[in-house]
């Protein structure tokens, strides 16, 4: 039993729907009380969904307590299946229906055999992984059912595209920024003449996964989910992947360069056509983005040698970590993820480029760290904001979690030679702001004249009684004033010269009418 | 499927498979409205994901709640609950020094048959802070239950009357001539046995009603909850106790059974017609005749005129998810509205009798059929039958909210009602602002001509 007021990573079965809702034509129904599912308001809210979210819950209530599911899970199944006609039904247990130990593989296979769906059981543990491994782990659960049951068939069509090709596996729903990335890694992709042969799991079909062994190699952006289903691939079909995120101008060459030794030790054997990309790269690090640029520029300059803090998951936060110190010039003092399950990755990426490394998710831990190093400028999630709000240090929100404003409408990619001005824009914008604070303190505000009140009231005449003062001080600051003037507005009206909180609440029903 | 629609008022109910917030949510206005209180959420990462996320910024300002997260080792009985929980009340008591400590029992609590009950007397003599428990989980509650659960646990420690109600009367006759205060009251109050509301409402809102009745020269003795936890209002034989909110029915039980007070069965206090209806069960029974509130009442209505003439004839759907869809349907039916279907968690028809016949007389009044009342709903029949009738507006969960907009349905997000102030007279036109703001955002709309917003 621990205390916690935040945590970082949700619940497994997060994860789970994740990726059901991000597939397309794939249902998800959860084994769970009534309230658990949240996770269709937060899409709904956050990513401002059109569309209903296709998981609904199978309620666990009282009598599911004393006398089982019974026929209940069953006929929630057939009941989807008949109203949507998904191609896929995720049966998806909660931290309740883990404890249950009701036997849910079992209503699986009765449902199964009815059904027109396919049916799966998601087969994550409650109490032994976070959402971000229960993704991992439900994406290669499905793509490992579909080539299984595509090998049983014997329906295998195992050549290669005849263009180099690839997939990009691990663009999510509710991923911060993933979908203006994926519309980023399309473009370049495109650039270097490239097909991509499937996306998933977002806007991706379950029944087109049995191609995916057709692609050349796999392309891996974020390592936190869909490193084990390329994996996977990497083990049945041989498929090589590439797991670095293109994230940042380094990166980003790295990341091309791997993708030209994979396409021509592929090419190698059919024909001589050989990809050199190198005078891409340098175009696109020299003039399409303008961050190499700007970290020779005056502006950067400024930035030199200033502290800061990194923390994240292990992608954002490495990269980040790795923009900063070898892009910029700017120290990290330290750098921190709450992924602790790929805590050595994280390590041995960072090594060298930071003071310190912090492995936690106790965002107190966090806090703590950040009041002791205080850094000119945070580098974190929307916990690290909020703890610079308080210490009166300016943040730059690169990793989930993440709220409303994390999803933009406008074109804000992460990764590609664009997310490389983003990035830029959003670390300068972070310092600069952080600075002309500092400046504003030392000169002593925009405006050193007295402000004039902008109450209409005027003291003449007007006695708050005691009672009334209370009540005015018991209303929310930001309503506060409002009240107040008009209260003294109704009673100078009325002619009244003590204010009562009788006179109070009838000068709020007065301005109604 | 068709819509039935009925002269007399009839509850169905469907499946069950609706959307609503779980009910441990209660602990968002709860440690806001008792000041020193601490709310601790016995259960999981999934309760605890759940207030994060429903509770937004919330979160940041350093709450008075938290969750004590239930790890595998306390699952599998294979560590201490007693100790564990312990050693953090022990560290809430060192970080906040609250007067009570509140647990909430979750879903898992439940089911690892956790004996929070059995638990909190004994913690609470060892670490000298009073522990309620309140078993506010999704297997059997929803939503605004919640509060319920813990209203009905701060019951049990309200203090006695010192004297009983006789008793007393002759005492305050004694002392009048020395308390001059007690001589000044008695002028402004009609002498009758104490009156207790119960309901968490705003310190301003509440205030509002203690005004009302005050001006009927009726004493409200105390509120369930107070503002502090250390004010909890006296209970017993003879204590007169109302209801604010529709959704307090367990708590209404216990002070009937245990507690032994005598409820004043009444329409709830929303929209100026319940306030009237309100205040005028509570005055007979002190032997007061309710002075000028015809009057009154009237005045609210002229003053809605403008955002009566917006919903006029407009119709109406409620998804129901928070218990207050009976009380809210009555007041916009009075409004001129038509409600097709009040979808609702949960029905108590007995503690909602006088709403449920107000609602009755008011669909008589405005010459409407009772629209059919749905326990219980189920979310996608129920979005089958909003394509079918196409309401003006539905007021529904955020789950649905955005998915209904873009297929040209209007909607209202239904916690909200749960969070603004929409009790008593001066706060009718608080709802009417709410009901309204989809209706004119969509006349600011209008001329773009895309309603429809999803590829077919």
């Amino acid at each position: 039993m621990k205390l916690a007021y935040w945590m970082y990573a949700g619940p497994a079965h997060i994860g789970t729907l994740r990726v059901a809702s991000s597939f397309k034509n794939v249902h998800a129904i959860m084994h769970a009380p009534l309230g658990d599912d949240y996770f269709n308001v937060m899409r709904s809210m956050l990513e401002r969904e059109r569309d209903f979210t296709a998981a609904t819950a199978s309620i666990v209530d009282r009598h599911v307590l004393a006398r089982g599911s019974q026929e209940r899970v069953v006929d929630n199944i057939l009941r989807k299946d008949q109203e949507e006609h998904p191609d896929l039904i995720i049966l998806t247990p909660t931290c309740t229906s883990s404890i249950l130990q009701e036997d849910l593989h079992n209503f699986v296979n009765r449902a199964s055999i009815i059904s027109h769906s396919n049916v799966i059981f998601a087969d994550v543990d409650h109490y032994q992984v976070n959402e971000i491994q229960a993704a991992d782990r439900t994406l290669e659960q499905v793509v490992r059912y579909y080539l299984d049951r595509c090998h049983r068939q014997e329906k295998w069509d195992q050549f290669l595209t005849d263009v180099p090709s690839v997939n990009i596996i691990g663009i999510f729903t509710l991923g911060f920024h993933n979908q203006h990335d994926c519309r980023e890694l399309r473009r370049l992709l495109r650039d270097l003449d490239i097909e991509i042969n499937q996306i998933i799991p977002e806007g991706g079909s379950v029944e087109d996964l049995q191609n995916l062994p057709k692609a050349w190699f796999n392309l891996i952006p974020y390592r936190e989910v869909g490193l084990m289903t390329a994996v996977y691939l990497n083990k049945e079909y041989g498929m090589p992947y590439i797991s670095i995120a293109p994230m940042g101008a380094v990166d980003m060459a790295e990341w091309i360069r791997q993708i030209q030794k994979n396409v021509n030790t592929l090419t190698l054997s059919s024909s001589n056509k050989r990809v050199d990309y190198e005078p891409y790269i340098d175009g696109q690090t020299r003039f399409v983005s303008q961050a190499a640029w700007f970290s020779r520029s005056i502006d950067c300059q400024n930035l030199t040698g200033k502290e800061t803090v990194v923390f994240g998951d292990t992608t954002h936060a490495a990269s980040i970590t790795k923009i900063l110190v070898q892009e910029m010039g700017i120290r990290v003092s330290c750098a921190g993820t709450y992924c602790k399950h790929d805590a050595e990755w994280f390590k041995e990426q960072i090594q060298g480029f930071c003071d310190e490394i912090l492995i936690t998710d106790d965002h107190a831990e966090v806090g703590d760290m950040i009041a002791h190093m205080e850094p000119s400028a945070i580098f974190g999630t929307q916990m690290e904001r909020h703890i610079g709000k308080r210490l009166d240090i300016p943040c730059g929100v690169i990793s989930a979690p993440v709220h409303i404003q994390n999803f933009p409408l406008g074109y804000r990619p992460f990764l590609g030679y664009e997310g490389t001005n983003q990035i830029a824009d959003l670390i300068y914008n972070s310092f600069a702001l952080g600075m002309e604070d500092h400046l504003l303190d030392i000169f002593g505000g925009h405006d050193t004249k007295e402000i004039i009140s902008k109450s209409l009231s005027t003291d003449i005449g007007l006695i708050w009684n005691p009672e009334s003062r209370l009540e005015l001080s018991k209303i929310p600051r930001f309503a506060r004033e409002k009240v107040e003037r008009n209260t003294e507005k109704f009673a100078r009206q009325k002619g009244i010269e003590t204010i009562t909180v009788e006179v109070m609440y009838a000068a709020k029903e007065a301005l109604n009418t | 499927m068709s819509v039935k629609i009925d002269e007399t008022l009839t509850v169905e109910c469907e499946t069950g498979n609706y959307h609503t917030f779980c009910p441990i949510s209660c602990v968002s206005w709860l440690y806001q409205k008792i000041e020193d209180s601490f709310f601790l959420v016995v259960g999981t990462k999934t309760c605890g994901y759940f207030l994060q996320n429903a509770l937004g910024v919330m979160i940041f300002a350093e709450p008075r709640y938290a969750m004590a997260e239930l790890e595998e080792g306390d699952i599998s009985a294979q560590l201490n609950d007693y100790e564990g929980l312990k050693k953090l009340c022990i560290r809430i008591r060192k970080d906040r020094d609250p007067s009570v400590i509140i647990w909430i029992g979750t879903c898992t609590t439940e089911i690892i048959k956790m004996d929070l009950e059995g638990m909190a007397p004994k913690l609470e003599w060892e670490i000298g802070i009073p522990i309620l428990v309140a078993r506010a989980n999704g297997l059997d509650y929803a939503f605004t239950q919640g509060e319920d659960t813990v209203l009905a646990a701060m019951a049990h420690r309200c203090p006695e009357p010192e004297f009983s109600v006789r008793e007393r009367k002759e005492t305050i006759q004694n002392f009048l001539t020395f308390h001059s205060r007690k001589k000044e009251e008695l002028g402004e109050y009609a002498n009758h046995p104490s009156l207790v509301l119960f309901g968490s409402l705003p310190f301003n809102v509440a205030s509002q009603l203690n005004l009302e009745l005050k001006r009927q020269s009726i004493k409200v003795s105390g509120w369930l909850p107070a503002q502090k936890y250390t004010d909890l209002p006296s209970l017993g034989d003879g204590v007169y106790v109302c209801g604010v909110h529709p959704f307090l029915s367990r708590t209404a039980t216990t002070l009937i059974r245990r507690e032994k007070c005598q409820l004043i069965g009444a329409p709830f206090p929303i929209g100026p017609d319940g306030t009237r209806a309100w205040i005028e069960k509570i005055c007979p029974v002190f032997g007061v005749e309710p002075q000028g509130l015809e009057e009154r009442e009237k005045r609210i209505w002229e003053g809605l005129k403008d955002y009566l003439d917006l919903v006029h004839g407009k119709s109406v759907f409620f998804m129901g998810d928070n218990l207050l869809e009976v009380s809210l349907a009555r007041f916009l039916i009075r409004c001129g509205m038509i409600v097709h279907e009040i979808g609702i968690p949960y029905m108590d028809k007995r503690y909602q009798a006088a709403e449920l016949s107000l609602l009755q007389d008011t669909c008589k009044k405005m010459c409407v059929p009772i629209p059919r009342i749905v326990e219980k709903p189920d979310n996608s029949n129920q979005i089958r039958r909003i394509r079918e009738l196409q309401p003006d507006l539905a007021i529904t969960g955020m789950a649905h909210a955005n998915p209904l907009e873009a297929r040209g349905i209007s909607t209202k997000w239904s916690v909200e009602f749960t969070f603004a102030q929409i009790h008593g007279f001066a706060n009718a036109r608080d709802v009417l602002e709410l009901v309204t703001r989809p209706l004119r955002r969509q006349k600011n709309l209008e001329d773009l001509g895309r309603t429809t917003l999803v590829r077919k």
